[in-house]
């Protein structure tokens, strides 16, 4: 990167203005010096709490350490055939791919709808966007809670609307979480409850960088709703919905304190993801590495997320 | 941002019944806790009469109790003060270094800007288990320091990602101008730089305030003590106890978290929606 630095330090030298500083500015004034000054401290940080761990898992994937114990033995691939070969394992890991990619595809639809109804001028707006924010600023435990009493208690409002439409009889129960279909159908709901928002303010953020004059040109020019949505919108906002999958694969691959407290990964295993059995195996169960190469298992998905980041590079990169 | 016009008929129609469907979709489950809050347990636990009426009188006793009888107070205090820590971390590590990466670091910006990026995508769900022994190796288990601690994690990869764009959008010669100017570059950087990127600070603010509070697994694993929790997890601790839910004083607690946070987003969004366009989109 070149920089005009000496010049304008030249003229920081001749001392006119309000900086003082002698040798020692002069040297923190460098490029090559500054940039890493700055950089250090936040890579340093995340080396410490994010780096450090990482490799500890990776660790104890490889050993047969618990709770209890503060030993490490090095037993190579044992704790990872113990993991796999536990039914639960793969069961879990099927689950998260099919709660992670229904609710995604289900948030990428709706929240493009949604952000383009929010785009439009209409009556009470801003209530609406009141309401589609709420799932958002509401901490994912306390709103799996409202879910929980909403769908799962005999008293559930679910159960009133169906027997009045005859569905079941009257005082009759849907036991929505009872049932592995209906658990994960309610699993599913949540995860794409609680992703719509940030997903439609970033949707909302690209549409507003669309240059209008664009679409008023394809409207002038004769092109109607659909054509302008499919061949000119959709396209420019494609980068933008890319942004929105990627964090919202990882809140929700990663995700634990949905299936916690909704349905504790039952009726039986059947909502089990891979991030609440790490949990049970480590924490509750007291086996910390299993519990770790249970985690582990999220990393080839989360190197595949990588290539998308690498993919939206070339955007990091300003070009 | 100025919104678009729809003129048709069928346009408008079609316009309300879908904003409809999206306001059921995402506010449901707030009636229906609304319902419950001030519900006797008597009218509650009954199932004989419409779900979105009342049988008896409404009351505040389960709301009240929630201060009262729970330190659901001292949960909301940790919070705050966990998510403002955590922003002034946040800021202080990631404003630099966004910087550095926008303007200084050469052939090693990019990759490292992917790098930083990329820690975002190691999830905690991976690292709570290594991570609850490194709090309990620096005695911190239990304290709401420990998540302190650890919440820069991922918030500092985000902000830094968002705070890029901004930094690119000011052009150099605003700095270059106030160096010629006489100052140095930091003090260009502070004097000149830093106001012009105050929507972009903002934006940060509001997300890393957003992500503390949505937190639940770690302050599952660190935290035992109810005077150090979180209102994600002090909630569900002290009011569900075994088989018997507290539903009423539930409702409440996510109510009382949720509307308000809802409200200030609301009323800054479409600056925060600037604030992703800058920071996430054009980048």
């Amino acid at each position: 990167m070149s920089s005009p630095a000496g010049t304008l330090e030249a003229t920081r030298e001749t001392g006119q203005g309000p900086s003082g500083g002698g040798r020692w500015s002069y040297f923190f004034e460098r490029d090559r010096v500054l940039g890493p000054l700055m950089l250090s401290p936040a890579i340093l940080y995340l080396v410490l709490v994010v780096g450090y761990p990482l490799l500890l898992a990776f660790f104890y994937a490889f050993s047969d350490v618990t709770v209890g114990s503060n030993k490490f033995d090095f037993v190579g691939l044992k704790t990872f055939k113990a993991a796999i070969s536990d039914p639960t394992f793969k069961t879990a890991l099927a689950h998260s791919f099919e709660i992670t990619v229904i609710s995604q595809v289900l948030v990428v639809v709706l929240c493009t709808i949604l952000a383009f109804v929010l785009a439009a001028d209409f009556h009470g707006k801003w209530f609406l966007r009141f309401l589609v924010l709420l799932p958002w600023t509401t901490p994912v435990a306390l709103g799996a809670i409202i879910w929980l009493w909403m769908v799962d208690s005999i008293f559930t409002p679910f159960d009133w609307f169906a027997a009045k439409l005859g569905v079941i009889p009257d005082g009759g129960h849907l036991v929505l979480l009872g049932h592995a279909g209906t658990a994960m159908g309610t699993v599913i709901a949540v995860q794409t409850w609680r992703m719509l928002p940030l997903a439609t303010v970033i949707v909302l953020a690209g549409l507003s960088s669309i240059p209008r004059d664009v679409e008023e040109q394809a409207q002038v020019d004769g092109a109607g709703f659909w054509r302008r949505l499919f061949s000119i919108q959709l396209p420019l906002l494609a980068p933008v919905i890319l942004v929105a999958i990627l964090f919202g694969v990882v809140f929700t691959f990663t995700d634990m304190a949905v299936i916690f407290i909704l349905t504790g990964g039952g009726p039986g295993t059947a909502t089990q993801v891979l991030p609440s059995w790490a949990f049970y195996k480590g924490i509750n169960g007291g086996n910390l590495s299993v519990g770790a190469a249970d985690a582990l298992f999220m990393f080839p998905v989360l190197l595949g997320l990588s290539a998308v980041v690498l993919k939206l590079a070339h955007r990091i990169g300003g070009e | 941002m100025a919104g678009r016009d729809v003129k048709t008929v069928r346009g408008r129609v079609g316009l309300y019944v879908t904003a409809f469907g999206f306001a059921v979709f995402c506010g449901f489950p707030f009636l229906w806790a609304g319902f419950t809050m001030f519900r006797q347990d008597s009218d509650l636990y009954s199932t004989q009469h419409n779900p979105f009426e009342y049988s008896k009188p409404a009351t505040l006793e389960h709301v009240t109790s929630l201060f009262t009888d729970t330190p659901y107070l001292r949960f909301i205090l940790n919070s705050v003060v966990i998510g403002l820590v955590v922003v002034a971390i946040t800021l202080v590590l990631a404003l630099p270094a966004a910087y550095a990466l926008a303007r200084l670091s050469g052939r090693w910006g990019v990759p490292l800007a992917i790098g930083i990026f990329a820690v975002y995508l190691v999830p905690p769900t991976l690292l709570f288990l290594p991570l609850s022994r490194i709090v309990v190796l620096l005695g911190l288990q239990d304290s709401i320091w420990s998540l302190i601690l650890v919440y820069p994690g991922f918030t500092i990869p985000l902000s830094v990602w968002l705070l890029v764009g901004f930094f690119r959008s000011v052009p150099r010669d605003v700095e270059e101008q106030a160096q010629v100017d006489g100052y140095s570059k930091v003090g260009a950087l502070v004097r000149t730089v830093l106001p012009l990127i105050v929507p972009g600070i903002f934006t940060v603010v509001v997300f890393t305030f957003t992500l503390t509070m949505q937190d639940f697994i770690y302050a599952l694993a660190f935290i035992s003590s109810s005077s150090q929790m979180t209102v994600s997890v002090g909630v569900p601790t002290n009011l569900i106890r075994g088989d018997v839910l507290y539903w009423q004083s539930l409702m409440a607690s996510a109510m009382i978290v949720a509307i308000p946070v809802a409200l200030i987003y609301n009323l800054f969004l479409n600056r925060f929606i600037q604030g992703f366009t800058l920071g996430a989109v054009k980048g």
